[in-house]
């Protein structure tokens, strides 16, 4: 198979508007995202459109590939790779064929090696590109950030990933919801594995308690995606101009915090709350210990406490020399491209020291002027505080 | 010539009660210090999303005695299939509200604080991991009671072949725990099996 530009094919349409992006979200296979895909693609069909599927994955389930009747398909290519010979969707053929919309499933598909694009959601990017509208399908497992978070639920590491910004790009994104119990109810009756497969999958990974977390997990993130693009669309009007404020907007909300530590327990105190309010935002979390010297016994135990705690949270911990704190924490600020740094309370200092030089908050103030400070409060000191904070602590994270 | 002097010395004696008064303002408004250098450090394994008041408050009036540390250690189970040194974000989540409520606590009984995160494949590997990692004195732990997270009696009995120190086991009562319900029954079986091993 030779390797073709798809530029090269797009050019003819380049000036076309991009075409329109519906994804069908799931938490696991068997929800009834490709049904779902091909049942409104028929719609279209009925309603006078041109509509073909670009690729279909239908699992022998029958009732998939009943939907999909009527629909003109286009044929899979074969390549070969290595001594197999692999059927993929075929990009060029899509764009010579042209339809108004074309249905694409498992956009999250790792492409053989040799084709236009790694990845299948680049390919849909050029057939969106054409002005082809696209209905494509993806679990919620395959969104990169929520990898971590999903292989800890089921115990599964999906290998197959898609950025997040593949959603954001998308018009509309509908979830396909399903309680654990129907979703368990259709393994068992055959609808989504063959029968000799049921078992081996309701004792790994269709398990009430992981589908109830997946579930959570899927319906969080539409949540906020719906919220993400209410907020920067507003009651605007659909255009190239929207979507260009949009992809920025993205960009710039796409977070990075900075915790300030020292190699002290109550260091802990601002992890947490950094680490929160990462999770939050969707954003990457860096610890920075400034140190004009080598740790003592006492530090180097806790600095090991700190990498281990970082490990388990995800977050990178970053110790870096230097007499000035403020300097030199800017300097790992714009380096990593931090938008958010979290402190603790800092010392009070003398008032010669206060006339000589400005507070560290102020200081990284004035050196990183884009940046959000955020002093973190030691809540046991709160008027009235105490109790039981787990019940507290989630009220009152941004 | 000696009003000029009169003037100076008074500017002086200005500056000297000013500088003072804001040292003394300073020295005032600085927080009280916690006891940060305890000696000992006692250990309160956890796990789940809920832990024994009876056992905290145990574990706080041991600490508070003894001038000790308290270091709660939440137990995380990696599965197996996920690599020793993943990234649990749903735990930690847990793991943290829980270590935030304890520290609240310790400090209103006047007591450092010093948490843990510790991984295992079960319980006990993340126990074992602990106590190649940890300094501590004593152990003080919450044992299983019925719809209860905690340690059971074949728990208490590994940790007394492997564990330094003393162990204190502690029955909780139903109703005082902080934090989450405990969880609910599960279909696949593999969690109790994951339980029982070393």
């Amino acid at each position: 198979m030779e390797p073709r530009s798809s530029t090269e094919a797009e050019s003819p349409v380049k000036e076309r508007r991009r075409g329109r992006y519906k994804i069908f979200l799931g938490m696991a296979a068997g929800v009834g995202k490709t049904y779902r895909m091909l049942q409104e693609g028929q719609a279209e069909a009925e309603a006078g459109r041109d509509v073909v599927i670009g690729y279909l994955e239908p699992h022998d389930r029958p009732e998939t590939i009943a939907q999909a009747e009527g629909l003109e398909m286009i044929p899979r290519r074969r390549v070969r790779y290595r001594d197999a010979e692999l059927e993929e969707m075929d990009l060029p053929a899509i764009l010579r064929r042209a339809p108004e919309l074309c249905l694409i499933d498992e956009l999250a598909h790792t492409n053989a090696p040799g084709l236009e694009h790694p990845k299948r959601y680049e390919d849909i990017e050029d057939v969106l590109n054409a002005g082809i509208d696209v209905f494509s399908t993806v679990n919620v497992q395959h969104l990169e950030s929520l990898n971590d978070q999903v292989a800890e639920v089921t115990g599964t590491r999906v290998r197959e990933t898609v950025p997040d910004a593949v959603l954001g790009t998308a018009d509309d994104v509908v979830l396909l919801d399903l309680t654990p119990e129907s979703l368990i109810e259709r393994l068992l009756a055959g609808k989504i594995y063959a029968q000799d497969r049921v078992q081996a999958a309701l004792n790994n990974f269709f398990t009430i308690e992981n589908l109830a977390a997946l579930r959570e997990v899927s319906l969080r993130q539409v949540a906020e995606e719906v919220e993400h693009k209410r907020v920067i669309t507003g009651a605007a009007v659909g255009g190239r101009e929207e979507r260009l404020v949009e992809t920025a907007a993205a960009q710039a909300i796409h977070d990075r915090l900075l915790a300030l530590i020292t190699p002290t327990p109550k260091s802990q105190r601002v992890v947490r709350r950094a680490w929160r309010s990462a999770q939050r935002l969707g954003g990457e979390l860096d610890l920075l210990w400034v140190s004009n010297r080598e740790p003592d016994e006492a530090e180097r135990e806790q600095l090991e406490a700190l990498r281990r705690l970082a490990s388990v949270l995800g977050a990178h911990l970053l110790i870096e020399h230097g007499d000035d704190v403020a300097a030199t924490a800017a300097r790992v600020a714009e380096d990593r491209g931090t938008t958010y740094i979290l402190m603790g309370r800092p010392k009070p200092r003398s008032a010669i020291r206060r006339l000589l030089q400005p507070a560290l908050p102020f200081r990284l103030l004035s050196l990183l002027p884009g940046v959000d400070l955020r002093i973190v409060a030691d809540r046991t000191r709160r008027a009235g505080g105490g109790g039981n904070g787990a019940a507290t602590e989630a009220k009152e994270e941004p | 010539m000696t009003a000029l002097l009169i003037v100076l010395v008074v500017l002086l004696a200005i500056a000297v009660v000013a500088l003072g008064g804001t040292h003394l303002q300073y020295r005032r408004r600085r927080p009280k210090k916690l006891p940060t250098a305890a000696a000992g450090r006692i250990l309160f394994p956890f796990m789940g999303g809920a832990l024994s008041q009876r056992a905290l408050d145990a574990a706080l009036r041991l600490a508070r005695a003894e001038n000790a540390t308290l270091v709660p250690v939440f137990l995380a189970r990696v599965s197996m299939h996920l690599p020793i040194d993943t990234p649990l974000p749903r735990q930690s989540g847990v793991a943290l509200s829980l270590q935030e409520a304890i520290e609240q606590r310790a400090t209103a009984w006047g007591i450092p604080v010093d948490a843990r995160i510790e991984r295992g494949r079960t319980y006990r590997h993340a126990l074992r991991q602990t106590f190649e990692h940890e300094r501590y004195d004593r152990i003080v732990l919450a044992a299983a009671a019925r719809g209860n997270y905690g340690f059971d009696a074949d728990d208490v009995a590994w940790l007394l072949d492997n564990a330094a120190g003393e162990i204190v086991v502690l029955r909780p009562a139903a109703d005082t725990t902080i934090g989450l319900p405990p969880p609910r029954p599960q279909r696949a079986p593999q969690p109790a099996l994951e339980r029982t091993g070393a």
